[in-house]
């Protein structure tokens, strides 16, 4: 229990050096959606190779890691697929519509003191909660 | 410069998603249950990540990227409804079934069929908001 509160705080410290060097080398935001869904967005500018380089190293990197690794990690995702779906197109079209996830609202924003991303992470948290308390507690779907 | 310092930093952040377990959707959707046995290392993981980013941000008060143009300024739109419907519709996905964009990506190599699914569902999601964010942004403009 403790170990994973470490781990986690130390895999913290990494994801907020990796924003750190992307925003102080690049002049950019470390936001996981804004960088693919970018890709497919005429409106967002001609960063192309620079968002495929991030990803390259984004799955690149956790691959190689996991081959190595003794105790390789598990998703323990859901075998339903339709809610598999449900929730990638929710994902989608909520971070787009929302302008940034976890990584861009709640990393970067909350640690800029800017309103809409403290706005926007209390508000994804609790409609995640809400979510897992209906489905969990109230229907045992997940 | 800009392609490796980009590289650098997607696969440090895989990295720390990978060391700090949230590619476990166990996880994830633990912290979100607070009605049950809640899971606070998603807590944990956001503190670490902020104060790296904190003290960055404030070196931003002065001076150029490294690779030279300028820090991106903050956004002017306030909270609106396009970041209020947006975020609304990110959580209760991301509650279903544990994975938002970085996690996603960075277990694409071993999350299976599954994550697979995922990506491709998210990518659809993202292509359709491409209209759906115009009109509420344009409506926000009438209002």
């Amino acid at each position: 229990m403790y170990s994973d509160w470490i781990m986690g705080a130390f895999g913290g410290l990494m994801i907020g050096c990796a924003a750190a060097v992307f925003l102080l080398g690049n002049g950019r935001i470390m936001g996981a959606s804004g960088i693919l869904g970018g890709l497919f967005d005429s409106a967002e500018g001609n960063l192309r190779p620079e968002r495929l380089a991030f990803l390259a190293g984004l799955i690149g990197v956790p691959a190689v890691i996991h081959l190595l690794d003794p105790t390789p990690a598990e998703t323990g995702l859901t075998g339903n697929l339709a809610l598999v779906m449900i929730a990638g197109l929710l994902v989608g079209l909520g971070t787009r519509i929302g302008n940034g996830c976890t990584s861009g609202h709640g990393v970067c924003g909350i640690s800029r003191l800017s309103l809409r991303g403290m706005v926007a992470t209390v508000i994804y948290i609790s409609a995640g909660a809400l979510t897992v308390a209906a489905l969990r507690h109230l229907t045992g779907l997940i | 410069m800009r392609l490796l310092i980009a590289l650098l930093a997607g696969g440090l952040f895989g990295a720390g998603l990978y060391v700090s377990g949230m590619t476990d959707t166990h996880k994830v959707q633990g912290f979100l249950d607070f009605a049950g046995a809640w899971d606070p290392t998603l807590m944990f993981v956001m503190g670490g990540a902020i104060l790296p980013m904190a003290i960055a941000w404030r070196r931003t008060q002065s001076g150029t990227p490294l690779t030279g143009g300028s820090f991106p300024a903050a956004s002017q739109a306030g909270v609106n409804r396009s970041l209020v419907t947006g975020a609304l519709l990110f959580g209760a996905g991301w509650g279903l079934v544990g994975l938002c964009p970085g996690p996603a990506m960075a277990s694409l190599s071993y999350g299976g069929l599954g994550g697979a699914v995922f990506l491709v569902a998210m990518i659809a999601g993202m292509l359709g908001a491409i209209p759906l964010r115009r009109r509420l942004d344009s409506r926000a403009h009438l209002a």
